[in-house]
């Protein structure tokens, strides 16, 4: 298999990583909505640290991305 | 990625989403070996800094007591920051308020600049990100030895482990502690990057679906709308996030859990 093939293969499985994203950033909001749901005067307080915890997940996500880039442009 | 100029930027398109990210010399410089020209990246950071100085300079001008529209600009990004320092790092932590400060803004200016038409993103470049990483690791660490002295090791070795457990925990926590600094430049990194280009492929459709008429040119752009709106969104996102995990290693540095 020629090498330009295989780098097409490997970026288009390094997007599974997006999966877990998806997952890790509903997880979040999922549960900071159901929790404003049941105690909405704490809500906002906490929006602050919903909001740090969607960065980080979509950060996970970007990694795979940032793979997906190196197989891309960098080999 | 930085040099990517006659690269097919992955698709068909005649339009290619990766050369936005292209370095431009503006005013070639040497220093013997090294290549320290005048680039267009170096020309958005001389904006985003001249910007935020400007902003702040101007906002507290009028020293008002009942502050006008820009000064409560520049009281509300003070307080804000004064605010993610005191809740994550303690009153010690007020004494890094010019470098957090300086941090967010700078990120926010450079974030914001790029959504600007035709303009470059300083952040989408990883040796931007990393070197800011970089430094920030590095001081943290220097700050937490030059507090805690040697002590500062047992920051790796977690409350209640079991001893015959250390010797897997232990080189864990070490290795999750030395991803910091790359975790953090490629989380700013990799959202500006493929920010933008995400902006750009869906451009590319616009100019490629008008080609048949009016209507299915509209389509795409009535979705770019939307995309700007939300990478104007994760730009604002992302400088926080990087200020607030550096206040969070700040505080794990001069208070270790």
């Amino acid at each position: 298999m020629e090498a330009e093939a295989a780098k097409l293969i490997g970026a288009g499985i390094a997007c599974i990583a997006l999966a877990g994203a998806g997952v890790g950033i509903g997880t979040i909001f999922g549960n900071y909505l159901a929790g404003a749901l049941r105690n909405p005067a704490a809500a906002q307080g906490q929006f602050g640290n919903a909001l740090l915890g969607f960065a980080l997940a979509e950060a996970t996500g970007l990694f795979g991305l940032a793979v997906a880039f190196l197989i891309l442009f960098a080999f | 990625m930085a040099t990517d100029n006659a690269e097919h930027g992955g698709g068909g398109f005649a339009i290619d989403p990766m050369h936005q990210f292209e370095i431009k010399t503006l005013f070639p410089m040497q220093f013997g070996n090294i290549d320290a020209s005048f680039t267009n990246s170096s020309l958005f950071m001389v904006i985003a800094t001249a910007a935020v100085i400007g902003l702040m300079l101007t906002g507290i001008n009028r020293r008002a007591m009942v502050p006008g529209r820009l000064q409560s600009i520049v009281e509300l990004s003070y307080e804000f920051i004064a605010n993610m320092l005191r809740d994550n790092v303690g009153s010690a932590g007020l004494r890094f308020f010019p470098f957090v400060f300086t941090l967010f803004m700078f990120v926010l200016a450079c974030n914001l600049l790029g959504m600007i038409p035709y303009s470059f993103t300083v952040t989408s470049h990883i040796i931007v990100t990393f070197a800011l990483a970089f430094f920030i690791f590095i001081g943290v660490t220097i700050l937490g030895f030059a507090v805690h002295g040697l002590g500062f090791m047992k920051f790796f070795v977690p409350h209640g482990v079991p001893a015959y457990l250390l010797p897997l925990v232990v080189p864990i926590e070490v290795v999750s502690y030395l991803t910091r600094p790359i975790s953090l430049s490629v989380r700013l990194f990799a959202n500006m990057m493929a920010g933008h280009t995400v902006l750009k492929v869906f451009a590319g459709f616009v100019i490629a679906l008008g080609a048949f008429g009016v209507a299915p040119g509209i389509v795409p752009l009535v979705f770019m709308v939307g995309l700007t709106g939300l990478e104007v969104l994760v730009a604002a996102l992302q400088a926080y996030v990087f200020a607030i995990l550096t206040c969070i290693y700040l505080n794990d540095a001069l208070h270790m859990h």
